[in-house]
């Protein structure tokens, strides 16, 4: 058997959710099998592979077989994947999800997907400024500083019609050329990188898994605009990818592509990474520039917009993350090739984050015009246990829920915001009929409240009133008119709040009213939670002919409800029971009905 | 809170740390949030004496700093446990029951959300978004992460998790 061991590759994915799956242990595997059989295979380590359903994921690149991706590997398979595969160049096809060459299953997840903003995610070393410059890294800034002027990249930012992926989709070029236009030697250029949306990770993703591209978007934008400062402000619970990050603007300082007379064009720009409290209000540009400046981070009134005075009082530009990741490769490939994906108003492609009742959950890049159904369906695969398919919360704690009756809709700026939702930054959780949607927006609701910063009046008072007839509802306790007061109190907040906090936080309120107006009426008028979730409005009992006594239920039970002799029917005492459904779930016979 | 009257409340170690803090971010703009988020990795906290101390070497006015660091919810005013476990309550958690997660956790230990052990070992943090969404619902232990929990997963993980503690925390 000839020795493959020198012409296969093995790559592992050590982003926050493989690392969280057990990738490290995984890596510590095959470097353990590689010292113990004397193998000199190199063993790298990349960002998000997208696949996050099947973390941890190993890559095996060999000459002659191509790529071969697998999944949920656990540290028992290492060695047969390196005795098999490795060794004796025969891939192990039942761990396997994805195989050049041949196609599994698996591979309905990437047919629709255009990979642009995550064209090096997964497949390089986040912390190589080789590995990025090799997969055409700093070409674009090169190309921007050689062969552009700053009137041309604002231009070319324009005919992309790329438009503001932290959620408001505000044209960048039109945004860069406000900045690039006002007077004055100072000029900021920040990245927005306080992903705060529960349930959405892209930015973290792009981050980990590719810095490298959004430092040059970064330092595109300061060239086109004028300014010789940027910041990148990130969450502080992303730990790893401040780390990277800072790496990225070490290296790449290094090699001349920041600092002083970049690439000998005469530019020089410096960047520095501010590390966020914990405020999700600091996603709104004025608040972020606050905290910068080491300031509560509150929100002031727009005009003037940050464009004409932001940081310190100076013109400055911000865009998010998936922004300026955009960047280098639309200046690289030209706006006409961006410009193919998407539909009229939205063009190139949108990251989502794909999660909640999917099969397929992970990090999807799609163009703008796929409908919703097409990546819940086609991408993520439907809906797990053969459950139905409720709705879809597009935009986080700012959006909405669209339900079947939408989800043919294509993906597009206007499109979403017709249904009530928004495009937002890119979550998108899926829910079956197992979800209550009352408890959905009382979720969402109760996050905005604690988040509101306090200076709106009706953000600050007007959500606590909503969480509290909310709360009511969902303890079964809501009274009549209760509906339509969130309806009222929601359109005041609306229109009454100074930043995008306040004017969208009634939105998974208002648009569950929309689409569920039953479910929020079975809740108020008849105490009854048709999901079976709202725990107040539940009751337990144990169905005697189902119960054949076998104690299961007596031992599961944390508060000691459940009684009965053995081999006899049990009794579930309502006054004890705290509906914590172990009993349910340690029933092996269905016995215990939940209404 | 608390007013510990001065210094008084600061050992001398801690002092000197928030001084060498303060000297090191002296001439950088918009330093307070880096200074206090340094000042509370090392110290593990911001009690009233610390916030006063750095006012008095740095020239910002007390209010403004307690004012900022109010504002943030990174940081403390009361000691934390020796671990930390931030329990995700993220949406993708949220719909695949992190509420239960919660439930299990703090009833293992019998403390409230963001209350700490009696013998000082866990703080139970729920925290907004981990963004491992894939793997909801997620805790994380310090620095480890726990994906697809059941709430007696995460009960045996956090039971015994470091060092077994006692069996004193649990309800019956």
């Amino acid at each position: 058997m000839p020795d493959r061991s020198t012409s296969s590759k093995v790559t592992i994915g050590l982003s926050s959710c493989g690392v969280a799956a057990g990738a490290a242990q995984v890596y510590e595997a095959f470097r353990r099998e590689f010292d113990e059989r004397g193998l000199s295979t190199p063993l790298r380590r990349t960002g998000c592979i997208g696949m996050c359903y099947r973390e941890p994921l190993v890559d095996v690149d060999t000459e002659g077989l191509g790529r071969v991706t697998y999944g949920g590997v656990t540290t028992e398979q290492v060695a047969r994947i390196v005795e098999e595969h490795i060794i004796g160049g025969k891939p192990v096809e039942e761990f396997a999800v994805r195989m050049e060459g041949k196609r599994l299953e698996d591979e309905a997840y990437y047919d629709r997907q255009v990979r642009l903003v995550l064209r090096n995610a997964g497949l390089i070393d986040p912390e190589s400024i080789d590995e990025y410059i090799e997969a055409g890294g700093y070409q674009g800034l090169t190309k921007a500083l050689t062969e552009m002027t700053p009137e041309e990249i604002v231009e070319t930012m324009k005919e992309s019609g790329l438009r503001g992926r932290g959620g408001a989709g505000f044209p960048t070029g039109v945004k860069w050329d406000l900045a690039r236009q006002q007077p004055g030697d100072v000029k900021y250029v920040i990245v927005n990188a306080d992903e705060g949306d529960p349930g959405a990770f892209m930015d973290r993703s792009v981050l980990e898994g590719d810095p490298h591209s959004v430092l040059e978007g970064l330092t595109i934008a300061a060239y086109a605009i004028g300014a010789s400062e940027g910041y990148i402000y990130a969450r502080a619970e992303y730990p790893l990818a401040v780390r990277r990050l800072k790496m990225a603007i070490a290296d790449s300082q290094e090699r001349g592509f920041l600092g002083d007379d970049i690439l000998g064009s005469g530019f020089s720009f410096r960047v520095s990474v501010k590390e966020g409290a914990g405020a999700f209000v600091c996603g709104e540009e004025t608040a972020l520039i606050a905290s910068i400046e080491g300031q509560r981070g509150m929100p002031r009134l727009r005009p003037p917009f940050p464009a004409a005075k932001g940081l310190w009082g100076k013109p400055t530009n911000i865009n998010n993350v998936e922004t300026y990741a955009n960047v280098p490769w639309i200046i690289t490939n030209g706006a006409a090739a961006y410009a193919a994906y998407g539909t009229e108003t939205s063009k190139g492609t949108k990251v989502f984050a794909l999660t909640g009742k999917i099969v397929r959950g992970g990090l999807v890049e799609v163009p703008m015009g796929i409908t919703l159904r097409d990546v819940i369906f086609e991408v993520g695969g439907g809906i797990p246990d053969g459950r139905k398919f409720k709705a879809v919360q597009l935009g986080g704690p700012s959006g909405g829920c669209v339900p079947e009756e939408h989800i043919d809709i294509k993906i597009d700026y206007e499109s979403v915001t017709k249904t009530g939702a928004i495009m937002g930054s890119g979550g998108m959780v899926v829910m079956d009929d197992r979800t209550c949607m009352v408890d959905i927006a009382r979720f969402f609701l109760q996050f905005t409240q604690d988040e509101s910063c306090g200076k709106c009046t009706f953000c600050r008072v007007g959500t606590k009133r909503m969480l509290e007839i909310l709360d009511r509802i969902t303890s079964g306790e809501g009274r009549e008119g209760d509906i339509e007061r969130l309806e009222e109190l929601g359109k005041q907040i609306v229109s009454s709040s100074l930043c995008g906090l306040g004017q969208s936080a009634p939105n998974p309120v208002l648009t569950t009213i929309r689409y569920f107006r039953d479910e929020y009426e079975a809740h108020v008028y008849e105490k009854r939670c048709p999901a079976l979730v709202c725990k107040p409005l539940l009751t337990y009992e144990i169905d005697p002919d189902k119960c054949i006594g076998c104690t299961l239920c007596v031992r599961a039970c944390p508060v000691g409800a459940v009684s009965g002799e053995r081999k006899g029917p049990h009794v579930i005492d309502t006054e004890l029971c705290t509906k914590c459904d172990a009993c349910r779930k340690a029933c092996k016979f269905e016995a215990v009905i939940v209404s | 809170m608390a007013n510990t009257a001065g210094p008084g409340g600061a050992t001398p170690e801690q002092l000197s740390i928030v001084d060498r803090i303060v000297a090191e971010f002296s001439t950088s703009r918009g330093a307070l949030i880096p200074m206090l988020q340094q000042v509370q990795a090392e110290i593990g906290y911001l009690p009233y004496a610390i916030m006063e101390r750095i006012a008095e070497r740095s020239g910002v006015p007390p209010a403004r700093i307690f004012g900022v660091a109010s504002f943030y919810s990174q940081f403390r005013f009361e000691p934390v446990g020796l671990h930390i476990i931030r329990v995700c309550e993220g949406t993708a958690c949220h719909v695949q029951g992190a509420v239960d997660i919660v439930e299990a956790i703090c009833d293992e230990f019998g403390v409230a959300e963001g209350g700490t052990t009696e013998d000082g070992k866990f703080t139970v943090e729920p925290v907004a978004c981990l963004g491992c969404c894939s793997l909801a619902p997620v805790i994380m232990i310090d620095e480890d992460t726990f994906g697809r929990l059941t709430p007696e997963q995460a009960r045996d993980i956090v039971r015994n998790y470091g060092t077994a503690r006692d069996e004193g925390g649990a309800k019956a």
